[in-house]
């Protein structure tokens, strides 16, 4: 396909054929190479041929194929005109990351790394098909659904400080749990406060480098060796089935002719379906703000009981990486609420913006992006820069290169575990399969990913963190 | 299996439509634990219906997760597929056989989901085949 280049890091695919809009790529040179290797660039120009489209169909630095819209795609549709699609957000929605700081010093864990990870391994229940730690009803599970980490907080997991520190509070306002199916639910109640499995992790981790550090301060993170707990994971088998029957409802309802990948399903936002999917797909998030507050307790209560206290392990943000939300965005000078789109992609909203808490309003919200497996993640915060850019948005992760299968055939989870144990990585995980799947070579190189998002602009570095223990579900 | 990143991608066969479908059930499993080695204790009635092929072939194979998730049952064999042409879309009826998950059966990997992204239901000279991305 072919692409005209704009900048070092820039590059667009024009307007042409059914395209309402061009496609942005934010790459180097070596990011774009891998995208070109797979479908990417068509998965974008798919997306910018969608009604009600606004300004361009964004993709971000670590984005690689995903189904119907690329993974690290970003697009923003008019209320009146536009679309909502359960393919723009994916399938495990609200999956994102949950960074906690402590008081903690490399040194104060170092001794007890082994003993913490066990204890959060007992703690913290992950894997495949692993159940959660409450037997739920319908009607709590419904109440979950309609509050998000406030029912959390409210049952005695974390403080009402930790709602501060997350996107949306910790509750979509306008969720609701009345068209979400009996198979959600189902699916749901067995499995609330579990990481899952695949690439969901909880990390502790340390600080490596600090690039910015009046953002670091505000962010509580005051300098290298500074401990921190990292923790990906989202609304597990309630969040895929509802992308699953929204998809179906959407087919239904809509037909497929014309659709260039069945995934790429629509609705008008302002339809019936549509606005009942916004309602569903904000009661699964709820259920992943949820899940992450009750895990980021347990790790607490660990650290309490092994190293003696929790004391400063506060909340630093909670991000979505897979959501759709009505934002208002600056188009040609005008204010306008908009439908933005990210799958598999951080908001990255700069100082001043009032979506983001006030300790942050001077320095921009922090930007979560989590390495793959064993290698570094990275602190950066929101910039004004990204609003124009990309409604706001930037990277989420490393982004895969190598199929799952690839990297079976090439790594063992064992050697991985050993190599990472000379590191000074403590690794536990339920499967040594998974673990080789995760194989850090499978990933892009996430400096790169980073340092490109830095230099366009769309986030700011601030901390590069590594991992000292890490748990795979 | 075939290479997709960060996906599952497979393809399944058959000497009829029926079969085809069947061991693509199977081959999701396959994503999650070794079905050739679940016990054929219980037997669980499966009725779908969907308004095209790919529809009908997402639904039945997102049994085969909602049934492990919600009943922790593990598929280790389908029975007595069949599936009809009726006036609004395709419907579906099969057996699944298998075990209820115990320390027994290693689970190894996770599926979140069934896709259409690639998918293809497609008749050669003496065969079915049939395409599938789940993601993972």
């Amino acid at each position: 396909m072919d692409l005209e280049r704009m900048g070092e890091n820039t590059w667009t695919i024009p307007k042409q054929g059914e395209m309402r809009v061009p496609a942005v790529i934010y790459a180097s040179s070596k990011l774009l190479r891998a995208v070109r290797g797979d479908k990417t660039l068509e998965q974008a120009r798919n997306v910018a041929c969608l009604p009600g489209i606004q300004k361009m169909s964004y993709v971000m630095p670590d984005a690689h194929q995903g189904y119907g819209f690329p993974i690290g795609g970003v697009a923003a549709f008019d209320l009146d005109e536009g679309i909502i699609s359960p393919g723009g957000v994916g399938y495990d929605i609200n999956c994102g990351v949950r960074l906690l700081r402590t008081d903690y010093a490399e040194a104060d864990v170092t001794a007890k790394r082994k003993e913490l990870l066990a204890e959060i391994f007992k703690e913290v229940p992950a894997g495949v098909g692993k159940s959660g730690v409450t037997r739920l009803s319908k009607s709590i599970l419904q109440e979950i659904l309609a509050k998000g980490a406030e029912w959390a907080v409210e049952n005695g997991y974390g403080t009402a400080g930790d709602l501060e520190m997350t996107e949306e509070h910790g509750r979509m306002k306008n969720a609701s749990s009345d068209s979400i199916s009996e198979r959600a639910f189902e699916r749901g109640i067995p499995q609330l406060g579990t990481l899952g499995s695949g690439n969901h992790f909880l990390e502790f981790q340390k600080v490596e480098k600090i690039f910015d550090e009046p953002a670091a301060r505000a962010f509580g993170i005051d300098g290298p060796g500074r401990i921190l707990v990292m923790i990906h994971c989202g609304s597990r088998g309630l969040g895929h089935q509802v992308a699953s029957d929204y998809i179906q409802a959407m087919e239904n309802a809509f037909g497929v002719v014309g659709l260039p990948d069945r995934e790429l399903v629509h609705a008008p936002i302002k339809s019936a379906l549509g606005r009942e999917y916004y309602e569903s797909m904000s009661a699964a998030v709820n259920y992943a703000f949820a899940n992450r507050q009750m895990i980021a307790h347990w790790v607490r209560e660990v650290f309490k009981r092994v190293l003696g206290s929790a004391a400063g392990m506060d909340q630093v943000y909670d991000v979505c990486h897979n959501v759709a939300k009505i934002e208002r965005h600056s188009i040609g000078g005008r204010e306008k609420d908009l439908c933005v789109h990210r799958k598999g992609a951080t908001r990255s909203f700069g100082p001043g913006r009032p979506e983001i808490p006030r300790a942050y309003r001077n320095v921009g919200q922090p930007v979560i992006i989590p390495g793959s497996m064993g290698t570094a993640s990275y602190i950066l915060a929101g910039t004004s820069e990204a609003e124009e850019l990309s409604f706001g948005s930037t990277a989420h992760g490393a982004g895969r290169i190598m199929s799952r299968h690839e990297a079976l055939r090439r790594f063992r989870g064992e050697q991985i575990r050993d190599d990472l144990a000379r590191r000074g990585i403590e690794l536990r995980s339920t499967s040594w399969k998974g673990v080789a799947e995760e194989a850090s070579e499978a990933y892009k190189d996430i400096d790169e990913v980073v340092q490109v998002s830095h230099d366009v602009g769309l986030g700011r570095m601030v901390a590069r963190v590594v991992p000292v223990g890490v748990m795979k579900g | 299996m075939l290479d997709h990143p960060a996906d599952g991608k497979f393809r399944a066969f058959g000497g009829t439509l029926e079969e085809a479908f069947g061991n693509a059930a199977l081959a999701v499993a396959a994503q999650m634990w070794d079905w050739r080695t679940v016990r054929s204790e219980v037997g669980i009635p499966v009725e779908k219906e969907g308004r095209d092929l790919p529809q009908l072939l997402v639904k039945f194979l997102e049994e085969v997760l909602y049934l492990f998730e919600t009943r922790r049952f593990l598929l280790g064999a389908v029975e007595d597929l069949e599936i009809e042409e009726g006036g609004s879309g395709h419907k579906l009826k099969a057996v699944f056989r298998g075990e209820p998950l115990t320390e027994r059966v290693e689970i190894f990997g996770d599926v979140k989901a069934v896709t259409y992204h690639d998918m293809k239901i497609e008749p050669a000279c003496d065969h079915w085949m049939v395409q599938v991305v789940v993601d993972r």
